[in-house]
C-alpha cells in the first residue's frame, strides 16, 4: 500500500453481489491504487462483512472528481431526508 | 544472455513454507531445471496482492537462472481472488512489518537450504513490496542484493507511522549490508523524487553500495504491463539494468 490513505468504519447495511444480497458491516475507504480503473489512484469503496469470505465484497473505484460529486450528492440527499422528517426513528 | 541454442526448462509450483511464528503460508516457487547451483531471489509482492503479475515475475526470474520464491504475505487474511484478499488487507491498514520480515526471512532460509541453490540470494519488491524489500534487506542478515522498485514510504514522517508500520525503513539503512539497485519514475508521488533524493543521500552518507536510476516520463509501477502506467522503453531498460545488477552480484564468484 503506497499511500496508506485508508480508513475503515463500522456500518449496517446490505450489498448486492453476483448471487444475491449480503449483509455488510464494514466500509473501507481508501485513496490508493485501483485494481481495475485505468488510473494510478482512485477513491476506493469496499463494503464487506468482517465474518464473511474475502470474496463477499461490493467494491467501487472512482476517479477523484466522481468521488467528490458522489460525496456531495450523498450529503444533499441526506439533508433532504433529514429535512423531510424521514430519518428520526429509522436508524435503530 | 539467452541464445537460441540453449536448453531452457523450469519448474513452477505452489509450495508451503513456515513463515513468521512458524505459520504455514503458501508461496510460489519457480526454478530452472538442473542441479544448479542457482542464485536465489525472494520476491516481495505489492499491495494488489499475491497476484498474477507477481507469479509471472517469479517465472521471469527463473527464466533468467534464479531460483525464485514469492511468499503469499496475505495468506493469513483468507483466500479468494488476489484483489479481494488485497482489498481486505488494505481495509485493515496493511500487514504488520514484523510479520512480513518474518515471512521473508523464512523464504530466505528455505532457499539457502536447497541443495541446488547457491549461497547468494537477493530480494526484490515493487510498490509496497519495494518498501518491504528494503526493510527486509536491512533487518535480515544474509541477503546479497536488494532491488527496490519505486518502494513508497521507505521515507516516512513521524505522523505516518502506525502500529503495523512503526518505523521508517530508511532509519535501518545503517544495517544494510548488500548492494542496492533502485528504479524510480520521476512522475511518481510515492515515492516522490524528493524522497528518492533523501534515500540516496542516506545511502551515500553511510557509504553503502547503491545504484539508482530515475526515469523521465514514468510514474509509479512502470513495469506493470497490465496497467496504464506501463512505460515500454523505461520498463525494458529497467529490466535490463535489474538483471545486469543481479547477475553481477549474485552469479559472480
Amino acid at each position: 500500500m503506497c499511500t496508506m490513505i485508508a480508513q475503515q468504519v463500522d456500518i449496517r447495511g446490505s450489498g448486492k453481489v453476483a448471487d444475491g444480497w449480503i449483509r455488510v458491516d464494514t466500509a473501507s475507504v481508501s485513496y490508493d491504487h485501483p485494481f481495475d480503473m485505468p488510473l494510478e489512484y482512485t477513491l476506493n469503496l469496499d463494503f464487506t462483512s468482517q465474518a464473511g469470505e474475502a470474496g463477499a465484497r461490493v467494491a467501487v473505484e472512482l476517479d477523484y472528481a466522481s468521488a467528490r460529486k458522489l460525496l456531495e450528492t450523498i450529503q444533499e440527499v441526506m439533508r433532504q431526508a433529514q429535512a423531510g422528517g424521514f430519518v428520526d426513528g429509522q436508524h435503530g | 544472455m539467452y541464445t537460441t541454442d540453449q536448453y531452457q526448462g523450469m519448474l513452477a509450483e505452489t509450495v508451503v513454507l513456515p513463515g513468521y511464528h512458524a505459520d504455514l503460508i503458501n508461496a510460489y516457487f519457480a526454478r530452472p531445471l538442473g542441479a544448479g547451483p542457482f542464485p536465489g531471489m525472494v520476491l516481495v509482492h505489492h499491495l494488489p496482492g499475491w497476484d498474477d503479475w507477481y507469479l509471472e515475475a517469479t517465472r521471469k526470474f527463473a527464466a533468467h537462472g534464479y531460483a525464485a520464491l514469492c511468499p503469499n504475505l496475505y495468506f493469513r487474511e483468507g483466500h479468494g481472488t488476489p484483489e479481494d484478499v488485497a482489498a481486505r488487507v488494505r481495509g485493515a491498514g496493511g500487514v504488520a512489518d514484523q510479520q512480513v520480515v518474518g515471512d521473508v526471512a523464512a523464504a530466505l532460509e528455505m532457499l539457502k537450504a536447497l541443495p541446488y541453490v547457491s549461497g547468494k540470494v537477493g530480494v526484490f519488491g515493487t510498490c509496497s513490496g519495494g518498501r518491504h524489500a528494503y526493510l527486509c534487506a536491512c533487518r535480515i542478515p544474509g541477503f546479497a542484493a536488494l532491488v527496490d522498485c519505486w518502494g513508497g514510504r521507505v521515507v516516512m514522517s513521524p505522523e505516518e507511522l502506525t502500529p503495523k508500520q512503526p518505523a521508517a525503513p530508511i532509519d535501518f539503512t545503517a544495517d544494510l549490508s548488500c548492494p542496492v539497485l533502485g528504479l524510480f519514475g520521476n512522475d511518481d508521488r510515492a515515492p516522490s523524487p524528493e524522497q528518492v533524493n533523501q534515500l540516496e543521500e542516506t545511502l551515500k552518507k553511510l557509504g553503502k553500495d547503491y545504484e539508482f536510476h530515475r526515469y523521465d516520463g514514468a510514474g509509479h509501477g512502470f513495469f506493470y504491463h497490465n496497467r496504464p502506467n506501463y512505460r515500454q522503453q523505461q520498463a525494458v531498460d529497467g529490466w535490463n539494468k535489474l538483471f545486469a545488477f543481479l547477475d553481477k552480484n549474485l552469479k559472480g564468484a
